[in-house]
């Protein structure tokens, strides 16, 4: 199908887009236009005015700024796929993004446009949730931050005010000694996920669990932290058996369900995709730092 | 700012397989549509119109991209590369020749799509392996079943292209 008819703006600045938005009663920016196209030639969304990013310059790129790495909302997702700073700081991400779409959307597709449309199994919200991530979003004339926790309202719903944009995604690597691991099931390699588990693991000096973060995506409507597992884990020793005790708090969260994929068959693939994902994190702990426990 | 009306068509000027092309549109139309019915550069093919079959990948500024999901006003300012830009002088590339003589093909309606795609590929990752081929042709859809004689035709090319280059 085509889209219906909308207005198209085509800002070049930041201030130019954030006008139309605070001026238009039905405005949506559109990124990577990888999610809303396919919703506009649906028909599944309508708008009057649609507001392009891809001409704003200062949306764009990677930059390390002190210990964080700050992405502009449009960077694209091959360029965080090739970026070499982001595998030797954020390897989470690097390892979560070969997941998303094809090369051929990635190519179009952004980190701001994959948060906003918030899908529940989409890759990137779920690493910024498994790493705290920090977003900047402005409207005119202000800005305000908002961590990733406080983001996500529902499904596919944020807390985004109509005239707002998201700028800015905001990440801090974990120190280079802990251990990271996202794996997904999906039908087929480029689909949507089923269920996706991220991990991330860093080790006291003793080889027990100094911190660690653990995070679904499919299961809620909004990616999750898995809490109680974290808690279970932390300052234990990283045995098997403590491991699949923690990553079983996963099948307690209410997931979603429809006809294809229940609500039991996200419980079990979510603690088992976890568990995974934790093994995985740990298989990739320093080895020189794990040594020297007892 | 640029604005384009919605009830109005608009002139804008795409760069399309090495050429600037005058055209007239309106701004929700995809740029797949307006290769095809504008520039009449039907070998980009429509199948699902929501970039999940690949049939309509382009290359913009030489990277494989869906034609459906991007409007022709975004193209502006990007070079557009379509499958018409292949064959030179009406004679096939190696890429194609190689869908040719291997039975790349059988209806030919994912052809054009997969050909982009692995035109980027060829570029970029002269030495890609069967499993990055693979990879990405995961992001097209062959309705004929045909992956395996893709496949053959693609690493043949690639194979072809490292020996003209000279030993690795």
């Amino acid at each position: 199908m085509k889209p219906a008819p909308f207005h198209l703006h085509l800002p070049s600045t930041l201030d130019e887009a954030l006008a139309v938005l605070a001026s238009s009663s039905n405005a949506r920016a559109i990124a990577g236009g990888q999610s809303l196209m396919p919703m506009l030639n649906l028909r599944l969304a309508g708008v009057d005015d649609l507001v392009d990013l891809n001409g704003i310059a200062q949306l764009t790129g990677i930059e390390l700024d002190g210990e964080d790495i700050v992405f502009g909302a449009m960077t694209r997702q091959r360029e965080i796929e090739r970026s070499a700073l982001v595998a030797q700081k954020l390897p989470l991400l690097s390892e979560a993004v070969s997941y998303i779409g094809h090369c051929q959307t990635r190519s179009r597709g952004t980190i701001g446009g994959s948060l906003c449309h918030l899908d529940p199994s989409a890759e990137l919200p779920t690493v910024a949730m498994a790493m705290d991530g920090e977003l900047t979003i402005s409207r005119q004339g202000s800005q305000r931050q908002v961590p990733m926790r406080d983001f996500g309202l529902g499904l596919l719903s944020t807390c985004l005010q109509p005239e707002e944009l998201l700028t800015a995604v905001r990440l801090k690597p974990w120190p280079a000694h802990s251990g990271h691991g996202f794996v997904e099931y999906g039908r087929r390699h480029g689909d949507f996920a089923v269920v996706s588990a991220a991990a991330l693991v860093e080790l006291a000096p003793d080889g027990t669990v100094h911190r660690s973060s653990l995070t679904l995506g499919g299961v809620a409507h909004v990616p999750c932290r898995v809490s109680a597992a974290e808690q279970m884990l932390q300052g234990r020793r990283p045995e098997p058996e403590a491991i699949k005790k923690a990553c079983a708090q996963a099948a307690e969260i209410p997931a979603l369900t429809d006809p294809a994929y229940p609500q039991w068959y996200r419980q079990r693939l979510a603690a088992r995709l976890l568990e995974r994902a934790v093994l995985r994190a740990l298989d990739r702990v320093t080895p020189a730092l794990t040594k020297t426990g007892p | 700012m640029t604005k384009l009306d919605a009830a109005s068509r608009h002139d804008l000027t795409l760069h399309v397989n090495g050429r600037p092309q005058a055209v007239s549109v309106e701004p929700r139309t995809t740029l797949a549509d307006c290769l095809r019915q504008e520039l009449g550069l039907t070998g980009t093919h429509l199948g699902c119109e929501h970039g999940v079959c690949g049939a309509c990948t382009v290359l913009v500024d030489g990277v494989a991209a869906r034609s459906c999901l991007m409007l022709a006003a975004q193209a502006q300012r990007h070079q557009i590369e379509t499958v018409e830009s292949l064959a030179e002088g009406g004679q096939l590339n190696d890429l194609q020749q190689a869908f040719r003589e291997l039975h790349g093909l059988q209806c030919g309606f994912c052809t054009p799509g997969i050909l982009m795609t692995l035109t980027e590929l060829l570029k970029y990752s002269p030495e890609g392996s069967e499993q990055e081929v693979r990879v990405a042709l995961s992001g097209h859809i062959c309705r004929c079943t045909g992956y395996e004689n893709i496949v053959k035709a693609a690493l043949a090319t690639l194979a072809q292209r490292g020996a003209s280059h000279g030993p690795r």
